[in-house]
């Protein structure tokens, strides 16, 4: 099965669960626009390149950002979904999209119209929600054989957090509370664990994960900016292309109903 | 907001009506504020006001402090050695009107006559108002002292009825023991927290009273003292206060931001529950400040005490409504270390003001509250609100329905209080007359 109808299916729900039993302040309003402006925009790219219109990637990144992207200005939801798929179609490099399209999106929003924010905490730190996203992150990422990079990620960042505690002398609940970030683990299992904008070298994924991992501790604990994984992503996925020079691999489809005649599958 | 009407002729006499149906109230009013006794609500908790405008903060500590003020010592981690211009004594009125200012409220409506034509109607008339340091000579032998302890004294100097102290210090059980010495009462165990406070290049804050100055200013009870520093971080320190503390803190956090409203980073920050009718009983005595009390209580179990909830989000250039006290001025607002907002025209003032309110211990909070301001600039507050029911004659085809659907109405007032605070319904139910007894 191709794993974007399980990961639809989980971000819709988590969609659900956010703004009933945790009462983001997504406005319904907002999350039509965003899932309508992306299917727009997904259906202009694909005429103009002659392709079969296919909602499903495009539903993905809608519903990511519906999650993560906090406004009170229609207009910006509008911009956000339309570039987020736009840059798909625009900013490619040897035929692959640079940058995740809800990342993206989502910092163009924020950085550019100055009347959207990130709310990194609102998932809470519950040791369930964890459990929860971890679990369902797993088996979406085993689907589509990208585990590695978010367990990399994960790991690289508790270590990084782990050694800044010991080295303040600080109680092991502090990372221990920063690992339970539901946002963290979202980002984890779904965004940076996107096959299209990640290595395709497991090598080069694991190392890419790592330069992720250290400028978000950077930007969080250094330099004190909050949301640092988001912005953090953005500034090194112009690395990607690099390393998939440099460390050659097959590159990610997902699947399809000719899957077995598909080259490179 | 007073709407007024004409008495009858024959009558003679003035009303203040609210034109309000048993449906929601209109957007352009907000209902008057049932006035409560200032400082009523949680006046048990530590209040701090907040001011961040880029990497500027001023931060305003309010102590209840009652006992002894030989005994009084506050200890606060700094990100910068505090200087004597960079430290000022605030009043206590602006700290309590903020805190009046962004109070939740309840408002009240007043049902009207279901049979106009009948006779007159009568309404209470409803009150709109609302119804709450020269510099010390330090000996170099007391200096050498500290050193043996790891205390560097970068700063002391009288502010007013306080002795400041700014310090660094090496290590955190030297700092530990030097503030025990010093008459701080520092609880045991804080030594961890202090040396990861240390390690992050934190300076500390420390004053306590001075008593002869104290009794020449006449003050009685030591007022709010503000600090202002430069740093990256947007925080407030909480962990030195959860050490020893037998049970759970109660934080008020007023930030006051140029753009928008303010939220924690790294815990969970929700909005309390708002615009949900409850029973006209509230309105007497301390009813509704208990009733607030415990639905804020339920939130925080319920949540698992994990999370910071805000309770009033507004622009200061758009009018309260309903005002709890006067407007805040610019003045104020400058004297609280906000120096963006200004006086516009009819006395308001820029900027946002985010109430947000923490209940913490150790356990559940083992991090220092982290802040982003962000772009939200909607006016949002926790109001709650009570209809009374009209009392009149009701005798008419259209008074026979205001009856039925004020009922069912009740009914739901009654289970909204019941949701919120846990309460049993019939407990409830008991404060609700009966229709019959008009």
């Amino acid at each position: 099965m191709d794993p974007r109808y399980l990961q639809i299916g989980t971000l819709a729900s988590l969609l659900v669960y956010g703004m009933f039993a945790l009462d983001f302040e997504i406005l319904p309003l907002n999350a039509a626009l965003i899932v309508g402006s992306a299917q727009v925009a997904q259906w202009a790219g694909d005429r103009a390149h002659g392709r079969r219109y296919d909602p499903r990637s495009a539903l993905i990144t809608s519903l990511s950002l519906c999650l993560l992207l906090r406004t009170t200005a229609p207009w910006v939801a509008v911009l956000a979904a339309a570039a987020a798929v736009g840059s798909k179609a625009l900013i490619r490099v040897r035929g692959k999209h640079v940058f995740n399209p809800a990342n993206f999106g989502l910092v163009l929003a924020v950085l550019g119209t100055g009347q959207a924010w990130i709310s990194p905490g609102q998932w809470g730190n519950a040791a369930l929600v964890a459990l929860f996203f971890a679990g369902v992150g797993t088996t979406v990422t085993r689907r589509s054989e990208r585990a590695d990079i978010p367990f990399a990620f994960l790991g690289f960042t508790a270590a990084l957090l782990f050694a800044r505690s010991a080295w303040l002398g600080e109680p092991l609940t502090i990372p221990v509370h920063r690992l339970q970030s539901g946002a963290l683990l979202l980002f984890a299992f779904f965004m940076i664990s996107d096959p299209k904008t990640t290595p395709d070298a497991r090598g080069a994924r694991i190392a890419y994960a790592g330069l992720v991992a250290v400028l978000a501790f950077a930007i969080s604990y250094v330099w004190y900016v909050p949301s640092g994984i988001v912005w953090a992503l953005f500034a090194l996925s112009p690395l990607v292309p690099i390393l998939d020079r440099v460390a050659v691999a097959e590159r990610y489809q997902w699947p399809s109903l000719t899957a077995a005649a598909a080259p490179g599958r | 907001m007073i709407a007024s009407f004409a008495a009858r002729a024959g009558r003679g006499v003035q009303l203040a009506l609210v034109t309000a149906a048993l449906a929601p109230a209109a957007w352009s009013f907000c209902g008057f504020y049932v006035a409560q006794e200032p400082g009523s609500l949680f006046n048990r908790s530590s209040k701090v006001v907040l001011v961040r405008d880029g990497e500027h903060t001023v931060l305003t500590m309010a102590n209840d402090y009652r006992g002894d003020p030989r005994e009084f010592g506050l200890v606060v981690p700094v990100p910068q050695e505090i200087r004597p211009d960079m430290v000022k004594v605030a009043e206590r009125a602006i700290l309590d009107k903020l805190d009046q200012y962004t109070v939740p409220r309840l408002v009240e409506y007043y049902d009207e006559d279901p049979c106009p034509d009948e006779q007159l109607a009568w309404g209470r008339a409803a009150e709109a108002k609302a119804k709450s340091s020269s510099e010390l000579e330090y000996s170099s032998a007391a200096r050498e002292d500290d050193r043996s302890y790891g205390v560097h004294v970068e700063q002391t100097f009288s502010l007013e009825e306080y002795d400041i102290v700014v310090i660094r210090a090496e290590g955190g059980s030297g700092l530990e023991a030097w503030l025990r010495k010093e008459g701080y009462q520092i609880p045991a165990g804080a030594s961890g927290i202090l040396e990861s406070y240390i390690r992050q290049n934190m300076h500390f804050f420390l004053a306590k009273i001075d008593l002869s100055a104290q009794k020449e200013l006449g003050v009685q009870w030591p007022r709010p003292l503000r600090v202002s520093f430069d740093s990256p971080k947007f925080a407030l320190p909480i962990r030195l206060g959860t050490v020893n503390a037998d049970g759970a803190q109660d934080l008020l956090v007023f930030a006051l931001t140029p753009r928008g409203r303010v939220e924690t980073t790294n815990y969970r920050t929700a909005k309390m529950p708002t615009d949900l009718d409850v029973p006209e009983y509230l309105v007497d005595g301390g009813n509704f400040a208990t009733f607030y009390s415990a639905t804020f209580e339920r939130k925080v179990r319920r949540d698992g005490m994990s999370a910071v909830y805000t309770e009033y989000a507004w622009p200061l250039q758009v009018v309260c409504d309903p005002c709890t006290t006067e407007q805040l001025t610019g003045a104020e607002l400058n004297a609280l270390g906000a120096t963006w907002a200004s006086d516009y025209h009819g006395g308001m003032s820029g900027g946002f003001v985010t109430r947000l309110h923490v209940r913490y211990d150790a356990a559940h909070f083992p991090e220092d509250l982290m802040f982003q301001e962000t772009a939200d600039a909607a006016p949002w507050q926790a109001r709650y609100v009570v209809h009374h029911p009209f009392r009149g004659d009701t005798r008419c085809a259209a008074g026979r329905r205001y009856e039925v659907e004020l009922l069912e109405r009740q009914a739901s007032e009654v289970a909204n209080v019941s949701a919120l605070t846990g309460w049993d319904p019939a407990e409830i139910r008991r404060f609700v007359p009966a229709r019959s007894d008009r």
